[in-house]
């Protein structure tokens, strides 16, 4: 009898080559971004001196500027974001039912959910906020359909796996009785639904209050038009009291959305 | 037969949620309330639809005439999303080990946790108008801004999954001798790693995203010139890059599934 001297080894000769492949182009990649991007090394050492000089114009904060716009904007951008949440159902919810398979089995339909959906994801908000500011000019309306269509991709693909992952029982029961398309999807998916609808909604509501208030920056109302006037008057006592704002409204917004999702579900 | 109507009390099976119909009602009287306060109208709704018709006109078709520009925007995009993923995703490793509150005494978690936490409040683009005021404009503010935006995102998520794991291999390996280094290496990372690639090529995918974006507000890369084509009223040229976008970003998508599927 021979013994075998078998040496284990975690990952075979394939998987080892495929990961190192994948740090070596990584590397390489890496290598020739460095060597090819156009940064000004002075700019780099200069950054603290230049940050520190940014940070003392900003003091001390001008308070007094709260009441006289930054309220009605911060007011403005929680309306765009929930506005623009709510714009996004109309549209998600559709996209989600036709992008599970469980609902709508054909792979048509599917590709079409899905091109919207990831179509809907790949343009950033502000690019779809430049593109509706051209359509419908500055201002709030603007914001609220950049906030809606960037969502639709985010909702729409959550929602979707949610309603994969129900018990398919409850409806088969409502198919036995006879009940209508309409009434299997009210009464057999939604019910299931509901926890997780409401948690993306919600987390979903908590990123586009971040979203909203950059929004402003290329005229689609909100915060970020009194923080780009600041700005571009070099006025940095208010830029300071409009970021104060935006982060105080994100940091509420967050704690408002930990709250309800405790309550809720 | 006589039994199946025998039942008086027959309840509707499907009870209403007073709660969820309260919510439906509130966000009704939401919706009066916001599209007056706001001075939405629908006649400046429907001109918009109008002004849309005139935009897709004169974005189709595409116009790839300039593509050397667009090349050199996209080459830059691809930059600084690399350069700033890969320095990110280093510092979190070692901001994520110190943020987990099963290996590192309070002292160390909580203002990491906090430091972690102020990266991600603001959106990247208001970091990025900061660093683009603090280092000039260019590829370096746009970097910048996407590392601590990786940060923000990453750092959370690797904390979350070091405090995850089982502490029985920790312990086994901490029996052996093993110094601090070791631990890590050999009992913590291989717990995560697989998940640590998950978040990595999500990072990649985000600071891709982004890197088209940042340039909006002068920190290079393709958002910069999709901006001035835009201010230039070059539909077409937006058409373009528009579609240049998005082509980047599924192909991102397609690499970073292949990486997730080597690396499961």
């Amino acid at each position: 009898m021979t013994t075998t001297h078998s040496h284990w080894q975690r990952f075979t000769l394939k998987q080892k080559l495929s990961r190192y492949s994948v740090y070596l182009i990584l590397l390489i990649a890496l290598l020739q971004s460095i060597r090819t991007v156009e940064v000004i090394p002075e700019f780099f050492y200069d950054a603290p001196e230049q940050m520190a000089d940014m940070f003392t114009r900003m003091w001390p904060i001008d308070f007094a500027f709260y009441s006289i716009s930054v309220h009605d904007a911060m007011i403005e951008t929680l309306n765009i974001a929930t506005l623009g949440t709510l714009v996004t159902l109309i549209f998600a919810l559709p996209l989600a039912l036709m992008n599970a398979s469980n609902v709508v089995s054909s792979p048509f339909s599917h590709w079409i959910a899905r091109f919207f959906l990831v179509s809907s994801r790949s343009v950033n908000s502000l690019v779809w906020a430049l593109l509706f500011v051209a359509i419908f000019g500055p201002g709030v309306i603007a914001g609220v359909l950049a906030i809606a269509f960037r969502s639709v991709g985010f909702v729409g693909k959550l929602l979707a796996e949610a309603i994969e992952e129900i018990n398919m029982g409850p409806i088969e029961a409502l198919r036995a009785t006879g009940a209508s398309w309409a009434s299997v999807l009210l009464k057999g998916y939604w019910p299931q639904i509901l926890p997780a609808f409401f948690s993306i909604v919600l987390f979903r509501w908590d990123i586009n209050v971040r979203e909203s208030a950059v929004l402003g920056l290329v005229g689609a109302g909100g915060i970020g038009v009194v923080l780009n006037d600041a700005m571009n008057l070099f006025e940095w006592q208010r830029v300071a009291m409009a970021l104060l704002a935006i982060f105080a409204v994100v940091i509420l917004a967050e704690i408002v959305v930990v709250q309800i999702r405790k309550k809720l579900i | 037969m006589a039994g199946v109507n025998a039942s008086k009390h027959l309840d509707n099976p499907f009870k209403r949620n007073w709660l969820i119909t309260g919510l439906w009602a509130l966000v009704a009287v939401y919706l009066i309330y916001s599209v007056q306060t706001m001075g939405l109208s629908w006649t400046r709704f429907s001109e918009g639809l109008g002004h849309a018709g005139q935009l897709f006109d004169r974005m189709f078709p595409p116009n790839f005439e300039r593509w050397e520009l667009l090349l050199s925007g996209l080459a830059e995009s691809l930059e600084i999303a690399i350069i700033a993923s890969v320095t990110g995703i280093f510092l979190s490793l070692f901001l994520g080990l110190f943020a987990a509150r099963n290996l590192m005494p309070s002292w160390v978690t909580i203002p990491m946790r906090g430091l972690i936490a102020l990266c991600r409040t603001f959106h990247p683009v208001i970091i990025a108008i900061l660093f683009v005021k603090s280092v000039g404009f260019g590829a370096l503010a746009g970097i910048l801004t996407l590392v601590v935006a990786s940060i923000g995102f990453i750092a959370k998520l690797f904390a979350e999954a070091i405090e995850e794991i089982s502490l029985k291999q920790v312990e086994a390996i901490r029996a052996t001798g093993a110094g601090f280094v070791s631990l890590i290496l050999f009992s913590v990372m291989p717990q995560v790693f697989s998940r640590f690639i998950g978040f990595s090529t999500y990072q990649l995918d985000s600071n891709l995203r982004n890197s088209t974006m940042v340039g909006i507000v002068g920190a290079g890369g393709l958002g910069g010139t999709l901006f001035s084509a835009f201010q230039r009223f070059d539909y077409d040229f937006v058409a373009a890059i528009l579609i240049t976008i998005i082509a980047l970003i599924m192909f991102g998508e397609f690499l970073s599934n292949i990486v997730r599927r080597i690396f499961r």
